[in-house]
């Protein structure tokens, strides 16, 4: 990494998109498990594991798995946020391994969001 | 094709159509995820398109918050159509214009269809949890990998310190800063800018920036979350901050009980060095400044300004008098500017978007006063009997009640609300009729409790008030430092004055000497810690004088809580003769046989509860 100048941080956003916005980039699905220290208290490693373990078995390079911060419904985590391209992310709560291997199956291979475990779809009104 | 309902959008800028002559309203959002994905561009096109068709007068351009579909973005509403429009594109402007706004025929291409499988999973605006929040120091919570510096680029990060060191004097960045309104976030409420000020114009080199990560209140964590989701937001308005009052060196005072938010800190510091965000000549602009962590052992008292520093100097964590301000004699004797995490992690929204735009979210006016009104947000962890705990950050002027039964979706299993304690362990309890108090500095203070840094203890009717305000002392006697006496023998006599009530032992009198010694405690004390320590037993003797009559003179405690005076029984009327509240009990207290009614012996009776606990019959009693 070089010493930034101001003009950088619109390339760095530029190229950061790619990985982040899944229309600029390659990847189809975003895969986001919120790894705060509730989440992780709750169980989050356990979920991220199995998220892994779930990309590594259909051998996919199409799916981003990323983590991120606690996302403020504390007392319904672990969870993750599913974004397929093209489409509005879906938050799921209180998740254990065998409901991630079905949010794996059913969203993120086949595209069906699964109610049963989702809390919302879009994102949450910043600013 | 089906359109996007219009509650998406609903609540950030409703249009009152016939007031300003304008037929059309085109509301693009301008959060942070649509301007990253080019929301100002469209606006330029939009206005461009419109004049060339001599629409300016007829249809007008608003900016509106983000409105929560970022995936989507830049997303724009058109009212009063209410159609939806996403993924907008500058090459799409000069048609969208022309068709729709021109000839009224919305383009169907541009529109959002919402997948026929997700519609019966709720939208995010539809939730109440989600629905009132108002993120602006979390922005980037859950949607940003906080251990990757380029995510937080790409959400707009270090635009502000980029704006401010290339186009503004640091006079000039105190003065926005006074203008936001901006008041600390730790509790005290003192105008960030005012210190900023005062800080910058008293001589003395070095000048240090610290930032107070000692987040000590039990049941709190506002800024561990900021800190562990979005440490370079914290990071930012720090430089920002050693740029206004012109200081090269920073510390950031953060417990070691936090792990991962240290971590996490660690790895941003780490990575802007990399990127020379911190250390010499950031972006080549002859500015110097670096951070270094100051791990606290964890000492609640280390959270007030002075103790803080006094442990940052390797001396024992005692405060001293709040008349030798730390601004002018902070950190080993030199001028110092000390923030909270959140206050920070708002800076640089304020410097990038301005401070009138700040003001508009918020209470009272500060146009001429700092002190006038509460500006932007709060960051609240909201605990205790309450459906949905987590982590809320609201508009300031928000009521109680919208945040404990909007946002917290209420008091679980049908219970009654009966109070809500803010400002933690020396803040003050709230009473159910003054819920629909407007949440905001002054007003949390006027009603004996205070903003603190933002824990929310929700109470329902099993809550004894007495218990709670012997709990909160219970860990301030622990914390005091013993430095001044008020403080240190003050409490413990406090505290043995609330066992004495708790157990049926006090004396007529003994409410009135409660207060006596809360009052010296109070005005005596030699820092912030000692004189608001006393809140919680004062205010819960404000607001429910007769429960702690009912203890000292009826020796009976109306939530059935406190052990030495409520009795377990078994209603005769409702027992069946189960036998599993004697079989559960640990001391075999509970007598009877099969399909006979039972009874507890109250000598062996510990009063543990457990018997309650496990009759589905509700046959157990508290007397």
């Amino acid at each position: 990494m070089a010493k930034l100048k101001i003009e950088d941080l619109d390339k760095i956003m530029e190229q950061k998109k790619k990985t982040m916005s899944l229309r600029d980039g390659a990847g189809r699905v975003k895969i986001t498990v919120h790894m705060g220290t509730c989440g992780i208290a709750a169980g989050a490693r356990k979920i991220m594991a199995e998220v892994m373990r779930c990309v590594e078995e259909v051998d996919a390079s199409d799916i981003i798995v990323t983590t991120s911060g606690c996302a403020g419904f504390c007392s319904r985590e672990p969870m993750m946020t599913v974004e397929v391209v093209e489409q509005a992310p879906v938050k799921y709560v209180e998740l254990d391994k065998k409901k991630v291997a079905k949010i794996f199956d059913e969203h993120v291979m086949k595209g069906n969001v699964v109610k049963d475990y989702a809390l919302a779809i879009g994102s949450e009104q910043t600013l | 094709m089906s359109t996007m309902p219009i509650n998406n959008v609903e609540g950030k800028s409703s249009v009152d159509k016939e007031s300003d002559g304008y037929r059309m309203h085109l509301m693009l959002c301008a959060g942070t995820g649509c301007v990253s994905s080019g929301s100002y561009k469209i606006k330029d096109a939009l206005e461009r398109e419109l004049a060339k068709h001599n629409l300016t007068d007829e249809v007008t351009v608003v900016m509106t918050g983000c409105n929560g579909f970022c995936a989507q973005g830049p997303v724009m509403v058109v009212k009063p159509d209410e159609i939806f429009y996403q993924r907008l594109k500058e090459k799409d402007i000069p048609h969208l214009v022309e068709e729709h706004m021109l000839k009224g025929r919305p383009v169907k291409e541009l529109m959002y269809t919402p997948p026929a499988e997700e519609s019966v999973v709720p939208k995010m605006s539809d939730i109440g949890f989600f629905k009132k929040q108002r993120l602006l120091a979390l922005r980037n919570r859950g949607l940003i990998d906080p251990e990757v510096i380029e995510e937080y680029i790409a959400r707009g990060g270090y635009k502000a310190l980029a704006k401010a060191l290339a186009e503004m004097k640091p006079e000039e960045v105190v003065r926005e800063m006074i203008a936001s309104g901006l008041r600390g976030r730790g509790g005290g409420g003192f105008p960030t800018g005012i210190k900023w000020k005062t800080c910058r114009e008293t001589p003395g080199e070095p000048k240090y920036v610290v930032c107070n990560a000692d987040e000590g209140d039990p049941g709190a964590y506002m800024d561990r979350s900021i800190i562990e989701g979005d440490p370079h937001s914290v990071l930012e308005g720090m430089i920002i901050a050693a740029y206004a009052i012109g200081s090269s060196n920073g510390y950031i005072y953060i417990r070691h009980e936090y792990p991962l938010a240290l971590k996490r800190l660690e790895r941003a510091i780490a990575d802007a060095r990399e990127y020379g965000l911190l250390g010499k000549n950031i972006f080549d602009r002859g500015f110097d400044f670096d951070v270094t962590i100051h791990c606290g052992a964890g000492a609640f008292v280390c959270g007030e300004s002075t103790a803080l520093m006094a442990s940052m100097e390797g001396r024992v964590g005692e405060p001293r008098a709040k008349y030798i301000h730390t601004v002018e004699h902070g950190l080993w004797d030199r001028p110092t500017s000390l923030n909270n995490v959140e206050t920070y992690a708002n800076v640089p929204l304020i410097i990038l978007r301005g401070a009138k735009w700040f003001t508009s979210i918020g209470t009272g006016d500060v146009a001429d006063n700092p002190w006038g009104g509460s500006k932007g947000t709060k960051v609240f962890s909201l605990v205790g009997k309450v459906q949905n705990t987590g982590l809320v950050e609201v508009a300031m002027g928000i009521t109680l009640r919208e945040i404990i039964f909007d946002i917290g979706g209420g008091i679980p299993n049908g219970k009654k609300f009966k109070a809500v304690q803010t400002g933690g362990p020396s803040g003050g309890v709230i009473p159910e009729n003054l819920l629909d108090l407007p949440v905001d500095f002054d007003q949390l203070t006027r009603v004996g409790s205070m903003m603190g840094s933002g824990g929310m203890i929700v109470m329902d009717e099993d809550d004894c008030m007495v218990d709670i305000a012997r709990y909160f002392i219970e860990f301030l006697v622990g914390e005091s430092c013993g430095k001044c006496l008020p403080c240190r023998e003050g409490l413990m006599q406090i505290n043995k004055m609330l066992n004495d009530i708790c157990s049926g032992q006090a004396q007529e009198g003994v409410l009135e000497l409660l207060e006596q010694t809360c009052n010296m405690v109070a005005s005596c004390s030699l820092c912030a810690l000692g004189g608001s320590a006393p809140n919680p037993v004062l205010s819960t003797l404000r607001y429910f004088r007769d429960e702690y009559e009912a203890h000292v003179r009826d020796k009976k405690c109306p939530a059935g809580l406190c052990k030495d005076l409520i009795t377990y029984y078994i209603d005769p009327e409702k027992c069946t003769g189960c036998m599993l509240c004697a079989r559960n009990c640990p001391q075999n207290a509970i007598e009877g046989e099969k399909k006979k009614i039972h009874k507890i012996n109250t000598d062996l009776c510990i009063k543990c509860g457990i018997c309650r606990d496990v009759c589905n019959k509700d046959a157990v009693m508290v007397k």
